[in-house]
């Protein structure tokens, strides 16, 4: 008992601390650069489902969260598709996953998923992050948000998180791409020289 | 942490309970959207060299600069908020509302939406593309998602990445006042 006393001011303490570092543990919850991921199961818009290790011979992937409905999603359609054309073949092909919520986002939907990615013909699969279980896990906070994943002997690790480029509004004004450099490093064998970068985005329908 | 996970399953709850509501809100804004043709609203427009003069300040006011956008339905949500702000705390609180519609909808979304929506703060549009370069400079917290608040005086500042409600913004200017 006499233990327990003693202990309570610092559990007072820890409690307080906690309750003021709410946004700091919520930013770090997800995956930073070099962490192992966990592999995920989810539907894909033709009805299978999806894991990354069905990818046997992938050398990686480049994961991106994104929506029907955010404009700077929507702006990045044409570039996404650009990068599966370019790197799938290379061994590093484009994983989409839709984290939004559909009872907020009417718009993204499993039908408004499936109209859309016929309409683009995109390339890659579609996956509906059902629960919401996998974007946390992430750590992704809004859409688009990039991730480029690199096979190893440890597993699937996190070489870059961000943008795929620095000019979402427009593509002609693209002078950094921050994405692509990252693949073409690790296919190369090099060091990444920007792992992170930040862009605007729609936040995830919750 | 066991802590912090209780937190941010409630947070995850309040958010959800908020954004229920938005769906109708953003059906609405299409309607007058459509309803609006063109709109005699003027715009200023800025990079971010130009931007940066409203976000430090002299004076003894409390200035709150809110990042929004006309897509953005939390954003769109919370924007009566500000404009309350703005009208009762007019002698203590500067509001800025800055737009980061990008700039092919300033003519056909953001202007007649200022219009119809009658909005009393200074609203402005933030045109900067180099976005990992002044998303860093306004706040390294920052993931940039929106909407997103700066909240500061001549001594303090503020940044959240995060929704409001009117009582939470009133508590947050009204500390920065004291």
């Amino acid at each position: 008992m006499k233990k327990l006393l003693k202990l309570t001011p610092l559990m007072v303490l820890l409690i307080f601390a906690s309750a003021f570092t709410v946004k700091e543990s919520i930013e770090s919850e997800g995956y930073d650069v070099g962490d192992v991921v966990e592999d995920f199961s989810l539907k894909n818009i033709n009805g299978k489902m999806v894991s990354l290790a069905d990818y046997q011979d992938a050398k990686g992937f480049i994961l991106t969260f994104t929506c029907n409905t955010c404009p700077f999603a929507i702006a990045y359609e044409d570039r996404i598709i650009a990068l599966d054309k370019k790197y799938a073949a290379k061994g590093y092909p484009v994983i989409a996953i839709n984290p939004n919520n559909p009872d907020v986002k009417p718009g993204d939907d499993f039908k408004a998923m499936q109209q859309r990615a016929k309409e683009k013909g995109f390339t890659f699969p579609y996956l509906v992050d059902e629960g919401q279980k996998v974007y946390p896990k992430f750590g992704a906070t809004k859409t688009p948000h990039n991730y480029v994943l690199q096979k190893t002997s440890k597993g699937l690790v996190v070489k870059y998180i961000g943008a795929i480029d620095d000019s979402s509004r427009n593509p002609a004004a693209v002078s950094e791409t921050y994405l692509e450099d990252a693949v073409d490093a690790l296919l190369n064998g090099e060091e990444i020289k920007i792992k992170k970068t930040k862009a605007i985005g729609c936040t995830i329908k919750v | 942490m066991k802590l912090n996970c209780a937190l941010l399953v409630m947070l995850i709850f309040f958010s959800c309970k908020e954004k229920v509501s938005e769906k109708t809100d953003d059906v609405s804004i299409k309607n007058e959207e459509i309803a609006l043709a063109e709109s005699e609203v003027s715009l200023e427009v800025y990079d971010f060299d130009r931007f940066q003069k409203f976000l430090s300040t002299k004076d003894s006011k409390v200035h709150v600069i809110n990042f929004w956008a006309t897509w953005c339905g939390p954003c769109v949500k919370e924007l009566p908020y500000f404009e309350r702000l703005k009208k009762e705390y007019q002698d203590d609180v500067e509001v800025v509302l800055v737009s980061l519609d990008f700039p092919h909808v300033y003519d056909s979304k953001l202007k007649p939406f200022i219009k119809k929506k009658d909005l009393k703060s200074k609203v402005i549009a933030l045109n900067a593309p180099n976005e990992n370069e002044w998303i860093n400079a306004i706040d390294p917290s920052w993931s940039g998602s929106i909407p997103a608040t700066i909240i500061f005086n001549k001594d303090k500042s503020k940044f959240f990445e995060k929704s409001f409600t009117f009582e939470e913004l009133e508590k947050e200017v009204k500390q920065l006042n004291n």
